[in-house]
C-alpha cells in the first residue's frame, strides 16, 4: 500500500479504513464485518446529509425569497437541525383514538427500511459499493416502488379524510412517474449493457481528450436525464409535485395524524429518498463518482459523487423556490400525455443511436427526432384552452 | 434446505394464511405484500435475483397497491358482519386441491431432472434478455397483447360517457 | 415554446438568491430583537396611564370618573375610587383612584377607553413586549405599571399629545380666570358688603357618578 500514490490511497480512505478495521478480527466474520460497517456508514452519512440539507433547503428558500432564513441556533443558524431533531424527539406522540395501531406504527418503519436500502447499491465512490449486484437498478427501483406501500399504509391507518387523500394523491403520482422514471433508466441499461450499477458507471469513466463520455452528453442521454429529474421530483414530492402533502389543502397528507419523532421519520424519509433518487441520476447520466474532466482526476471520487448529489439537491432547492403547484389533473395529464409518450420515443432513439453505429448521423437523426417531438407534443397538448364550465362527473 | 428456506417459507404461508383469514380487507392485503415478499426472498435465496426484484418491484409496487386501490374504491372500509368465509367454500377448497395436486406433480416429475444440471447456472440478465425475446418471443408477444387489450378495456371502462345528453 | 416559463423564472428565483448576498435592500427583513423599526405614530397597543409632574402617584391625571371601566366591550378594567379628594391640575378638588388593574391578556386593544375618557388620563401606549412567564398576575397590571408621565406620552404620540397639553393650557387659563373673576367680583362684593360668603359654586363641580 506505501507504494500507492498519495491521491489513489486518498480515494480509496474508507475502503482502506474499513480492511484495517476488518482486519483485526477472524478471518471467518470478515465479509459480514465489513457489511456492517458499511451499512453504519451509510445510516451515518446520508442523514447527517439530511441535517445540512434542511438548513440549506432553508437558507437557500429564504434567499431565493428576499429573506434571511434561519439564523439564531449557532453560527449562521448552521445548529437549527439540531434544535429541530431535539423537538421532534421530544414531542408527545399521538396516535389517533380510531387509527389502526399496528399499521400506524409499521407505515414510518416501512418507509426508512424501504429508503435505507435503496442505498445499498449506490457506488458513492471507486470500490465503495455495499452490495454490487448483478441487477442493482432492478434492486433499487423495487425497494423505490415499495415505498408506495409505506405511503398507503400511513394513510389508511390514519382514519384522516386528509391522510387518505394525501395517500391515494401520493400513489396515484407515484406509479404514474415510476413508469417514466423506469423507461427513462432502461435506455442506459439498452446502451450499457448491464443492470450493475458499478458496470454503468464504469461504462462512463473513459475520456475523449479531457471530456467524458457521460451518457447525459448525448440527445438521448439528456433527455432521459431530463425526464428522469421531473419524475424523481414527483417521486419524492418535492414541488412543484407536492399535492400529496399540499399543506393549504389537505394538512400535510398522508403523515398528517404522524406527531413527533415517527413525523421526523417521514420527513427523513422523503429527504432520503430524494438523496437516493440524486445518486441513481448521477450514477445513471452524470458518470456516478467519475472526474468531469479527465485532468481532474486526482480528488477522490466520493468527493465527485456527494458534490454532484449536492448539485442536485440543489437544483430540488432550486425548483422548490420558484414553481407553484401543480392541479391534480394537470399533473396527471403532463405525466401519461406527455413524460410517457416522450419516454418512449427516447427509447426509440436510443435503439437507433446503438444500432446506427458511430459517425456524425446518429447525433442529427436523434436530436432531430426528440426535438421534433418536444416541440409538437408540447405545443398540442399545452395549448391555452378556452375553459368552460366546470363539470363534475359524480356529483350531479 | 436450509434454515433460512424454512424460515422464508414459515414467512409466506403465514402471510397467505394471514389473507384468507384477516376481516379486515386491507390487513388482509397488507398480508399478501408479506407473503409476496416471502417470495421474493425466497427466489433471492435461490440466487434469481432478476426475478427476486421483479417480483418485490411488480407485487409489492404494483399488484399490492391494486389491491388495496380496488378495496378502497369499491366498498366502505367498515367490517363485513358476517365471516371471513363464503358460503362456497367446499368448491374453492376442491380447486385448490386440484391445483396443489397438479404443482406436486409437476415439481415431483421434475427432481429427478434437476440433479443432472449445474447446480447454480449463472444466469445474467442478459442471459434473461436474450431468452425472453428469443426463445419465448411469443409468449412474451402474446402476454403484451393480452396486457394491451385489457389496458385499452379499462380505458373505454373507465371513458367518460359523451353520449348522455347535455342536461 | 413548453418549459419557456419554468426558465424563466428559474432565472429570477437565481437573481433573488445571489442578489440577496450582494444588495442589501434587497432583505427587507429587520433582524427584531438587535434592529427595531421605529414604532409609527399612531400605533396603538394597550392603555398607559399619564400622570404629571415628577411623582406618579400624586400626578395621575385620573379622577376615577369610572367611565372607561363601563365602556371597556371585554370589561379589563378595574378601578377602585378614592374615599378622599386632592385637587387636580386646575386645583379642583377630585376624587382619585385607589386601584386601577388593566387586564393585558383580556384587552382587545379597541382604544374605546382613550375615546370616552374626559380627562385625557388614559391613553394608548406603543410598547408592545408584554410577554411574560406569570400568565395570570404578570398580565394584570396595576395602576403603578400602568402610569407613565405627560414627557412619555409626549415622545411616543408628539402631536395628540401637544394638542392635549394645549387644550388643557386653554382650560387652566380659563379656569384661573374665571377663579380670578370671581376673586374680583367677590372682592367687590366684599368692599360692597362684607357680610357675604366667598364662592360659593366651587364645590359641586366634580366628574362623577
Amino acid at each position: 500500500m506505501a507504494t500507492t500514490p498519495f491521491s489513489t490511497q486518498l480515494d480509496q480512505i474508507f475502503v482502506l479504513l474499513r480492511d484495517w478495521l476488518v482486519g483485526y478480527l477472524p478471518a471467518a466474520y470478515r465479509p459480514a464485518a465489513g457489511a456492517v460497517l458499511g451499512v453504519l456508514g451509510i445510516i451515518s452519512v446520508f442523514p447527517a446529509l439530511f441535517a445540512l440539507t434542511t438548513v440549506f433547503e432553508r437558507k437557500g428558500l429564504g434567499r431565493m425569497q428576499n429573506r434571511f432564513g434561519p439564523n439564531r441556533v449557532g453560527p449562521y443558524g448552521f445548529f437549527q437541525p439540531v434544535a429541530d431533531g431535539i423537538k421532534a424527539l421530544i414531542k408527545e406522540d399521538v396516535i389517533p383514538f380510531r387509527a389502526d395501531g399496528v399499521v400506524h406504527f409499521v407505515a414510518p418503519i416501512v418507509l426508512l427500511v424501504t429508503v435505507f436500502m435503496g442505498f445499498a447499491v449506490l457506488p458513492v465512490g471507486r470500490n465503495m459499493v455495499l452490495a454490487d449486484m448483478d441487477s442493482g437498478l432492478l434492486f433499487f427501483f423495487a425497494m423505490g416502488a415499495a415505498t408506495e406501500l409505506s405511503v398507503f399504509m400511513a394513510g389508511w391507518s390514519s382514519r384522516n379524510k386528509y391522510s387518505l387523500l394525501g395517500a391515494m394523491r401520493g400513489i396515484a403520482q407515484m406509479i404514474s412517474y415510476e413508469v417514466v422514471l423506469l423507461l427513462s433508466a432502461v435506455s442506459i441499461v439498452m446502451i450499457g449493457g448491464s443492470l450493475s450499477l458499478s458496470k454503468i458507471v464504469e461504462a462512463q469513466n473513459s475520456y475523449t481528450g479531457i471530456f467524458p463520455h457521460w451518457y447525459v452528453f448525448t440527445p438521448w442521454g439528456l433527455a432521459g436525464f431530463l425526464m428522469f429529474g421531473v419524475a424523481a421530483t414527483a417521486e419524492t414530492n418535492r414541488c412543484p409535485f407536492d399535492l400529496p402533502e399540499g399543506e393549504s389543502e389537505i394538512v400535510a397528507g398522508y403523515f398528517t395524524e404522524y406527531s413527533g419523532f415517527k413525523f421526523a421519520i417521514f420527513f427523513i424519509g422523503e429527504y432520503l429518498a430524494m438523496f437516493s433518487l440524486s445518486g441513481m441520476a448521477t450514477t445513471l447520466f452524470l458518470g456516478g463518482w467519475s472526474a468531469p474532466l479527465s485532468i481532474l482526476n486526482f480528488i477522490p471520487s466520493w468527493i465527485w459523487f456527494f458534490g454532484k448529489v449536492m448539485i442536485f439537491i440543489f437544483v430540488f432547492i432550486w425548483v422548490r423556490g420558484t414553481l407553484p403547484r401543480l392541479r391534480q389533473d394537470q399533473l396527471m395529464n403532463f405525466a401519461w400525455k406527455f413524460v410517457l409518450p416522450l419516454s418512449l420515443v427516447n427509447l426509440i432513439v436510443t435503439a437507433l443511436w446503438r444500432f446506427m453505429g458511430e459517425g456524425w448521423l446518429r447525433w442529427v437523426v436523434s436530436t432531430a427526432i426528440l426535438a421534433a417531438f418536444y416541440v409538437l407534443v408540447g405545443r398540442a397538448s399545452f395549448r391555452r384552452k378556452n375553459i368552460g364550465l366546470r363539470s363534475y362527473r359524480y356529483a350531479e | 434446505m436450509s434454515v433460512v428456506f424454512y424460515l422464508l417459507a414459515a414467512m409466506t404461508i403465514a402471510g397467505g394464511l394471514a389473507a384468507v383469514l384477516l376481516k379486515q380487507l386491507v390487513h388482509a392485503a397488507l398480508a399478501v405484500t408479506v407473503a409476496f415478499a416471502g417470495l421474493a426472498l425466497l427466489y433471492l435465496d435461490l440466487d434469481a435475483q432478476f426475478a427476486g426484484f421483479a417480483q418485490i418491484l411488480v407485487y409489492i409496487g404494483a399488484v399490492t397497491i391494486l389491491i388495496v386501490f380496488a378495496i378502497l374504491l369499491t366498498r366502505s372500509s367498515d367490517l363485513p358482519k358476517e365471516g371471513v368465509f363464503s358460503g362456497t367454500w367446499a368448491v374453492g377448497l376442491m380447486i385448490a386441491a386440484g391445483v396443489f395436486a397438479v404443482l406436486g406433480w409437476a415439481v415431483l416429475a421434475s427432481v429427478r431432472v434437476v440433479p443432472q444440471q449445474s447446480p447454480a447456472p449463472a444466469v445474467t440478465v442478459r442471459d434473461i434478455g436474450n431468452a425472453l425475446v428469443g426463445r419465448y418471443a411469443l409468449p412474451l408477444e402474446i402476454v403484451g397483447l393480452l396486457l394491451t387489450a385489457a389496458t385499452v378495456g379499462a380505458v373505454i371502462v373507465a371513458m367518460h360517457e359523451k353520449e348522455r345528453p347535455k342536461g | 415554446m413548453l418549459g419557456e416559463g419554468i426558465l424563466k423564472g428559474l432565472a429570477e428565483t437565481a437573481k433573488n438568491f445571489f442578489g440577496s448576498y450582494v444588495s442589501k435592500e434587497r432583505l427587507t427583513t429587520v433582524q427584531y430583537p438587535e434592529e427595531r423599526i421605529p414604532t409609527v405614530e399612531n400605533a396603538r397597543v394597550f392603555p398607559f396611564l399619564v400622570y404629571d409632574g415628577p411623582d406618579w402617584e400624586a400626578g395621575l391625571r385620573c379622577v376615577s370618573c369610572q367611565i372607561c371601566e363601563k365602556e371597556c366591550p371585554p370589561k379589563c378594567i378595574f378601578i377602585e375610587k378614592s374615599k378622599d379628594k386632592k385637587p387636580d391640575f386646575v386645583g379642583k378638588m377630585q376624587f382619585y383612584p385607589v386601584r386601577f388593574d388593566i387586564d393585558t391578556s383580556v384587552c382587545m386593544s379597541c382604544q374605546i377607553c382613550v375615546e370616552v375618557c374626559p380627562f385625557d388620563a388614559i391613553r394608548m401606549n406603543t410598547g408592545f413586549e408584554l410577554a411574560t412567564g406569570d400568565r395570570f398576575g404578570g398580565l394584570l397590571l396595576d395602576r403603578k405599571h400602568l402610569a407613565h408621565s405627560n414627557e412619555y406620552y409626549h415622545s411616543i404620540h408628539p402631536t395628540e399629545a401637544a394638542e392635549v397639553d394645549a387644550r388643557r393650557a386653554e382650560e387652566k387659563a380659563a379656569a384661573e380666570a374665571k377663579a380670578k373673576a370671581a376673586a374680583e367680583a367677590a372682592a367687590a362684593k366684599a368692599a360692597a358688603a362684607p357680610a357675604a360668603a366667598p364662592a360659593p359654586t366651587k364645590q359641586p363641580a366634580e366628574g362623577g357618578s
